[in-house]
């Protein structure tokens, strides 16, 4: 476990050195900007944009973390050979690819929060002033607590990611790995459309490849409750922890993946 | 009788290259090496001899196609035996952010050395390395020569029983090289066993207790330099001055040559029992003056070239 947060606190320093956290500054230059622009618009409207998009911003800024971070995590170090005085150490791969992992999980995390912070002090602003009366008629609060469910599976979309590209690392090139990433990851989109496929072919081969691609590929669609959250329609406790049950088993089967693949590498 | 430091057994391993029919190609074969505690092993040989691969078998970084290879007993790859090991990878990168404090603390907790252990540790494993002020810089500001110091630094940090050093004179100056060879000697009196890959000849001659030469992936020759047959000493080169004719001429038929080098100075090419303390005190008798005695010994090159020549050019097939 010693060596697991070693690595970890290793990628987050490095995370931080190579600026990666330069991405807020663009965050907040989009909501901030974003905030000014629409502040002619009817009070509720603009608390909807914001929402949307500093949900929406919040995914895709932390998406390029976890893909573009996420593939070179372990092939940065076994092409620049840093993993040869690594491995003399008493360190085991699988410890070293759980510490890659987790050292990502931690930069997201710290970038996210950043992220949920800048977000609810816009959304602050933008509200603040606004009778509670016409505050009451809005589909949800502007300091709606119901955000950080959608965050919070946000970041599990995302661990998710880090785990596809964390395992296409360990055994691609950086390259590779991005385009089998995003490969995964757009498919994961329209994963639910896999399962009734049947409904749309006829051919009993297409239905079984598709249903197959169904159970191996993530459900990317089950993480996004964005829409429900900025209208203000539940999300029920039940639903999130089925969701993070199934994010868990499936970055435990990526990483069980990616452990065995890198424990039998040679580092020629 | 005590364990070995350093044990491999018909160690091999093939590579397979080519991509649409990959063929194996064998970069060791069955190489036998037992190394004890205590030795300064050299592990000499040309450029693609084997040497890394031998090493990365040895850190288990690759993985052997066949045969056995242990570091203090315990099997290559064992992580508990990593504690009691140092290693500097021939051409060493670290992490390009970190300075050469930060590397240490990492490798440090690696080791599990305690946060006081560490502050301690650290700046004197540095110290000892001759890295200055220099530590609190970013490694990619570092020359090569700096940057192999801090490789060095790294494979003592955890003061090793066993140092695996793959040419570790690599990028140095000649200051540098002689602070390396103090370094190993230093540790050799403290009873480490040192193993270290070079193609360097010199270094070899001057440290080295025990060594291997492997030429295209195969044992060579193993022993102490002073025992192996290419070494045994092949004549004896006297060199003279003030020599009378007289005498000259009494010599001459056990000598191989003379060859006059100017006016009455002499070299005199003496076979290996040609006894030179004989023919020196007789010429000393007659007046002349010894200017120098050197054994005539083959150099490494030497055996280097005529090995690999004796292997022959083919490619290495794997078995």
């Amino acid at each position: 476990m010693r060596a697991v947060g070693s690595v970890a606190v290793a990628v987050f320093r490095e995370s931080v050195r190579d600026r990666v956290f330069y991405n807020l500054l663009l965050f907040a230059v989009l909501l901030v900007g974003a905030s000014i622009l629409i502040g002619q618009l009817t009070a509720g409207q603009d608390v909807k944009i914001i929402k949307d998009l500093g949900l929406a911003a919040t995914s895709l800024f932390g998406l390029f973390i976890a893909i573009f971070v996420g593939i070179h995590l372990v092939s940065k170090e076994v092409d620049r050979r840093s993993v040869y005085p690594l491995f003399a150490k008493p360190i085991r791969r699988g410890e070293f690819i759980l510490g890659k992992y987790f050292g990502l999980l931690l930069t997201l995390l710290a970038n996210m929060a950043v992220m949920t912070v800048a977000m609810y002090g816009v959304l602050y602003f933008l509200s603040r002033g606004v009778p509670p009366q016409i505050q009451g008629a809005w589909d949800a609060p502007a300091m709606d607590p119901a955000l950080l469910k959608a965050i919070a599976l946000i970041y599990l979309n995302l661990a998710v990611v880090t785990a596809v590209a964390l395992f296409f690392s360990t055994y691609s090139s950086p390259m590779l790995s991005a385009v089998f990433t995003l490969g995964v990851y757009v498919a994961g989109q329209f994963n639910a459309d896999l399962k009734h496929f049947d409904a749309v072919v006829q051919s009993p081969a297409a239905i079984a490849l598709a249903r197959a691609c169904y159970y191996v590929l993530p459900d990317f669609a089950k993480f996004d409750v964005k829409l429900a959250v900025v209208h203000g329609l539940p999300v029920s406790g039940s639903y999130l922890a089925s969701t993070a049950a199934y994010a868990v088993m499936y970055i435990a089967a990526l990483l069980f993946g990616a452990v065995v693949l890198f424990s039998r590498r040679d580092f020629k | 009788m005590a364990t070995a430091a350093i044990r491999t057994r018909e160690l091999s391993k093939d590579y397979h290259v080519g991509f649409w029919r990959p063929r194996p190609y064998r970069a060791l074969d069955r190489l036998s090496i037992e190394v004890a505690p205590g030795d300064v092993f050299g592990f000499l040989g040309p450029n693609g001899a084997g040497k890394t691969t031998t090493l990365k078998l040895l850190m288990q970084l690759v993985f052997p196609t066949s045969g056995e290879a242990e570091i203090l007993g315990r099997p290559a790859g064992d992580v508990a035996v990593r504690r009691r090991i140092g290693y500097l990878p021939e051409n060493p990168y670290f992490y390009d952010h970190l300075t050469a404090e930060e590397l240490l603390d990492y490798y440090g907790r690696l080791f599990g050395m305690s946060a006081a252990d560490r502050r301690t540790r650290i700046p004197a494993t540095l110290d000892r390395l001759g890295i200055g002020a220099e530590r609190r810089l970013a490694l990619r500001k570092f020359s090569k020569g700096m940057l192999q110091r801090v490789g060095l630094a790294q494979a003592v940090l955890n003061d090793p029983e066993v140092l695996f050093l793959d040419e570790p004179m690599s990028g140095l100056d000649p200051l540098g090289r002689r602070d390396v060879r103090a370094l190993m000697l230093e540790l050799r009196d403290q009873g480490r066993t040192i193993f270290f890959s070079s193609h360097i000849l010199s270094d070899a001659e001057a440290l080295c207790s025990q060594v291997a030469i492997v030429a295209k992936g195969r044992l060579a020759a193993a022993g102490r330099l002073t025992d192996l047959q290419e070494f045994a000493i092949q004549g004896w080169e006297l060199v003279m001055a003030g020599v009378p004719a007289a005498a000259l001429d009494r010599v001459r038929p056990r000598a191989r040559r003379i060859v006059t080098v100017a006016g009455d100075r002499y070299v005199i090419d003496l076979p290996p029992d040609g006894r030179p303390e004989e023919m020196l005190r007789e010429l000393a008798a007659a007046g002349a003056t010894l200017v120098s005695l050197n054994p005539l010994r083959e150099t490494l090159e030497d055996v280097f070239v005529r090995r690999v020549a004796q292997m022959g050019d083919g490619a290495r097939e794997g078995k």
